[in-house]
């Protein structure tokens, strides 16, 4: 930050952030969906839950975004 | 040909008015001159949220990606499925990194990721090494966007290399006059119709092949009926590993590539960046919807265009189906978004390019004192020479040699990883321990890409990136992704040599960036006062 910034130094450091690892671990538990059924509008699981992931990932960066800027 | 004659009008038109959007993009968000890397190269840096998602969006997922993908879903099945969980794992990853990037990078002028190493580790040598890595690695890359092209004229009956010469000449012409202004407003055009061709596609075709349940039907008989071990609707123990690492590490490279921080650094502030950790997802959704295409062409019965030497060329699996879907007018619009999807990534990248040898290489090494004006120029002249090398790559070679190198390029630039991103968060490495690292880590890689065959296309080296780990002693049929494992040696050399540089009193480089300096954001009077002949 600038010279002669009183107060606390900037960081980015929060416990939110801990929020993120969940959409980076989800994603790579292959055993979680690696099954034909159940299907969701005729999709295996393998393929819409993967899909479904991405809201996931949105939600949580999203949040994460909110709670720390 | 004359049956395609519709689609190539269609074809023609698009292109020819996205060329013209190029050449006027030197005019749009004027700045008072163009000759500065900061403009040319980064578009003013000012860019806000919907830009810089238009224009890294266009330029993450590429032309290539588009055909790419599909045909190994087509080909391997689920494997192929791997873009999906890697486009959904990289933006949490990256969340924090490349805010903290776009910081130290505006504090001090950094325009490509050798710049900060070389001012983080006061290390010329480390930041050529990872400039030239930067540069092998995106060569090829541009040269595969113009493979993308070639399949769509493949799917509309012509050959010869012509068009494609004509396509990057004026692709070349107006990203030396307008830089990254040009990809950045064709990126618009670019992406609307991708997403308008996907969205009609995942709708009407499964209309027509009975529903998304018999499409899996399918594809789920064809990988049965097969006898390769690897293929199949799901995954299987042998590629399970393969197709975890291969997500991770593939999410891991992409940030690293030169091209991928030009559009992250030319965003107004860090807030735009997190914005579109969120945003960006969208295409990762679209990705998802054009790999289960694939699986359409299966259903569909679509054969792919035999290449002359009488082998299937794969990649124009994905022109066909439209061709065999769509009414002809639409195949027309969908091959122009897949041409111009093209021409967004092979602009930024080539620009990407030519940042880092005028950055890293003209000015270290060859003009010391450059200016502004001067940076720009070689920078323009740099990006023509890219794009010529990338079509004579095409010409002169194999286009398969052009995906091998690509192949390569994603091991290679995860090599990078420990001096660009653990770097933004440690000085704990020594300059050399990383370099020495750097190059373990490309030995090993290599090493492991020259074992691994294919027996699909009857090559015995460079045939994937699947690495047995039988060649390891293991008695296992179980694979993994080559640029992973290259990575961790990278490492585990790293830390080793750092401890070993240390106990030795090695000198250690000068670190000219502060800690504050990770954390400014726009309106900070360091941030403000942009200046490229700084301190360093």
């Amino acid at each position: 930050m600038t010279t002669g910034e009183p107060g606390q130094p900037r960081t980015d450091r929060s416990p939110w952030n801990w929020l993120l690892v969940l959409p980076i671990v989800l994603p790579l538990c292959t055993f979680l969906f690696n099954a034909d059924e159940p299907r969701l509008l005729g999709f295996p699981l393998f393929y819409w839950l993967q899909l479904a992931f991405i809201l996931v990932g949105v939600g949580t960066t999203t949040l994460v975004y909110r709670m720390t800027r | 040909m004359s049956q395609h004659t519709t689609e190539l009008v269609v074809f023609i038109v698009l292109f020819l008015l996205v060329s013209g959007m190029g050449f006027v993009a030197a005019r749009w968000r004027r700045p008072t001159d163009l000759a500065s890397l900061n403009e040319w190269g980064l578009g003013g840096r000012s860019f806000g949220s919907w830009i810089t998602w238009f224009l890294v969006g266009g330029d993450l997922y590429t032309a290539y990606t588009f055909v790419a993908v599909p045909a190994l879903v087509f080909s391997s099945g689920a494997l192929g499925f791997y873009a999906l969980p890697y486009t959904v794992v990289v933006y949490p990853l990256v969340f924090l990194v490349l805010a903290r990037m776009w910081s130290v990078s505006h504090v001090h002028g950094f325009v490509t990721p050798a710049d900060f190493v070389r001012a983080r580790f006061g290390s010329p040598t480390l930041a050529l090494a990872i400039a030239i890595t930067g540069l092998v690695a995106t060569m090829p890359y541009i040269a595969l966007q113009l493979v993308g092209i070639e399949a769509v004229l493949k799917a509309m009956g012509i050959t010869g290399h012509l068009p494609i010469i004509i396509a990057f000449a004026i692709l070349a012409a107006y990203t030396y006059q307008s830089g990254l202004r040009a990809p950045a407003l064709i990126a618009f055009v670019k992406d609307t119709l991708i997403y308008i061709v996907i969205l009609a596609a995942v709708i009407y075709i499964p209309a027509q092949l009975g529903g998304w349940d018999s499409i899996f039907d399918a594809a789920k008989a064809k990988f049965e009926a097969t006898p390769a071990a690897g293929d199949g609707h799901l995954l299987n123990a042998g590629n399970q590993l393969q197709y975890i690492t291969l997500a991770f590490g593939s999410a891991l490279a992409l940030f690293l590539y030169p091209h991928s921080l030009t559009g992250v650094l030319a965003s107004k502030n860090r807030n735009v960046i997190k914005r579109n950790m969120s945003a960006l997802p969208a295409y990762s959704f679209l990705l998802g919807l054009i790999a289960l295409l694939g699986f359409m062409a299966i259903a569909a019965g679509t054969k792919p265009v035999m290449n002359a030497n009488g082998k299937p060329d794969s990649n124009t699996i994905v022109p066909m189906l439209f061709d065999q879907m769509f009414p002809d007018w639409f195949t027309g619009v969908a091959y122009a978004a897949i041409g111009i999807g093209a021409l967004v990534p092979a602009a930024i990248m080539s620009i990407a390019a030519a940042n880092l040898f005028t950055r890293n290489i003209y000015r270290e090494y060859l003009n010391k004192d450059a200016t502004d004006a001067q940076e720009a120029n070689v920078s323009k002249l740099v990006s023509l020479v890219v794009k010529v090398g990338a079509v004579l790559c095409i010409l002169l070679l194999d286009p398969q040699f052009s995906i091998d190198l690509q192949l390569i390029g994603g091991v290679i630039m995860l090599q990078t990883l420990p001096a660009v991103a653990l770097g933004l968060y440690t000085r704990w490495f020594h300059k050399g321990g990383l370099l020495a690292g750097w190059a373990a880590g490309l030995a090993a890689g290599m090493w492991m890409l020259y074992l691994i065959p294919n027996p699909a296309s009857g090559k015995a080296h460079f045939g994937g990136s699947a690495f047995g780990l039988q060649n390891l002693g293991f008695d296992t049929t179980m694979t993994i992704y080559a640029g992973f494992l290259a990575l961790a040696v990278n490492l585990v050399v790293a830390v080793l040599a750092t401890l070993a540089f240390r106990a030795a009193k090695v000198a250690d480089g000068k670190d000219e960036t502060r800690r504050s300096d990770y954390f400014a954001d726009e309106g900070d009077p360091d941030v403000k006062d942009l200046d490229l002949a700084g301190s360093h």
